[in-house]
């Protein structure tokens, strides 16, 4: 495994979540979780499981957002709390 | 309570962080899993099953149970969403644009069955005028991405990728079809009854093949025993079985990422969207 990449897409990871439950905005927060997801997908590539990252990239960053995405369109844009 | 929530979430936290310490590490070959499971998986599914992708083979074929009430779970949740969100009243408003002249018509409950011109044009409440970069970036890049789905599904025995992926892939080209165009350009398309059928064909493709091997005097999903059917490749057989199965699972994915979408964003109208 190549550490250094790791290092860094891990920090970008605890980055996102840490930014997706505090960012009030859930349109920003779809798309955090979406960079989340994208990151994840960059974590199962460096270990090899490349069906995982093709799923994660395609299911998690793809068309999960898309369907956060819709609900905060047809919901509030702001977070109550 | 908010300070309680804190508490409780660091502690579910760090008994997490702790119980991850009993797992193996990664790659570590005296795991329980690589000492019994993946030697044989190693060892014996080319010479088995003839497909280079190890992972595909055991999702498809040994773990074949697994990964079809997999698929029925996605039809579960496409058929959930209809059923909660499903709205088939009529909508209260309806607006029209009168193409020539730009005008916009409102009508309060209309009648369903008035059927406007070809100079007008049904059109959402928050309409903005599309962006032709938008709309003519999208039309090139639908069918390649289509394209690129069947490939995926195709080619999952060989490469990474399988039914679940490509069906995703193919859900979203018509989902970007939906959003750069409008809802209506899609169902007009690909329509409610067309998604329904295909949720429920992709299911039942891949239990039909099980039952198949059944008929045919083996087990359930024992794709070995259809090898009568394909008298021209017997060798492939259990290959061929497993492309059946993702074609399956493709084409279920498909149509009920579409049937999600669309009822998410619609509120269960399908008449306008993002």
């Amino acid at each position: 495994m190549l550490w250094p990449i790791d290092l860094i897409v891990l920090t970008f990871v605890i980055f996102c979540a840490i930014a997706a439950i505090t960012v009030r905005d859930l349109l920003g927060t779809a798309i955090l979780f979406s960079a989340y997801s994208f990151l994840m997908c960059l974590l199962w590539a460096v270990m090899g499981a490349v069906d995982v990252a093709f799923t994660e990239a395609s299911v998690g960053a793809g068309v999960s957002t898309v369907f956060l995405v819709a609900a905060v369109f047809r919901t509030s844009r702001r977070s109550k709390d | 309570m908010k300070l309680l929530g804190f508490v409780v979430i660091c502690l579910t936290g760090g008994l997490l962080i702790y119980g991850t310490m009993d797992l193996p590490n990664w790659g570590d070959p005296a795991s329980p899993a690589s000492t019994h499971l993946s030697d044989y998986y190693i060892e014996n599914i080319v010479e088995e099953t003839q497909v280079p992708n190890l992972v595909t083979a055991v999702l498809a074929d040994y773990r074949g149970y697994d990964t079809m009430f997999e698929t029925a779970v996605v039809f579960c949740a496409g058929l959930a969403c209809f059923l909660l969100l499903r709205d088939f009243r009529p909508g209260k408003n309806r607006y029209y644009r009168h193409i020539p002249t730009g005008v916009m018509l409102h009508f309060k409950n209309p009648d369903t069955r008035m059927i406007p011109g070809n100079e007008f044009e049904h059109m959402d409440k928050d309409w903005v005028p599309s962006d032709i970069i938008i709309k003519t970036v999208c039309r090139i890049l639908i069918p390649f991405i289509q394209i690129y789905a069947l490939y995926v599904v195709a080619h999952g025995d060989f490469s990474p990728g399988g039914g679940f992926q490509g069906g995703v892939i193919f859900g979203s080209s018509l989902i970007l079809m939906a959003i750069s165009y409008n809802l209506r350009t899609l169902m007009k398309r690909v329509t409610e009854k067309f998604l329904s059928i295909f949720a429920a064909t992709g299911v039942l493709i891949y239990v039909g093949l099980g039952v198949l091997a059944m008929i045919m005097g083996g087990q359930f999903l024992d794709y070995g025993m259809l090898a009568p059917l394909v008298p021209w490749d017997p060798g492939h057989i259990r290959a061929l079985g497993m492309l059946g199965v993702e074609i399956g699972v493709g084409i279920a994915v498909m149509a009920v990422m579409v049937i999600i979408y669309v009822n998410i964003v619609s509120e269960g109208r399908h008449d306008e969207g993002l």
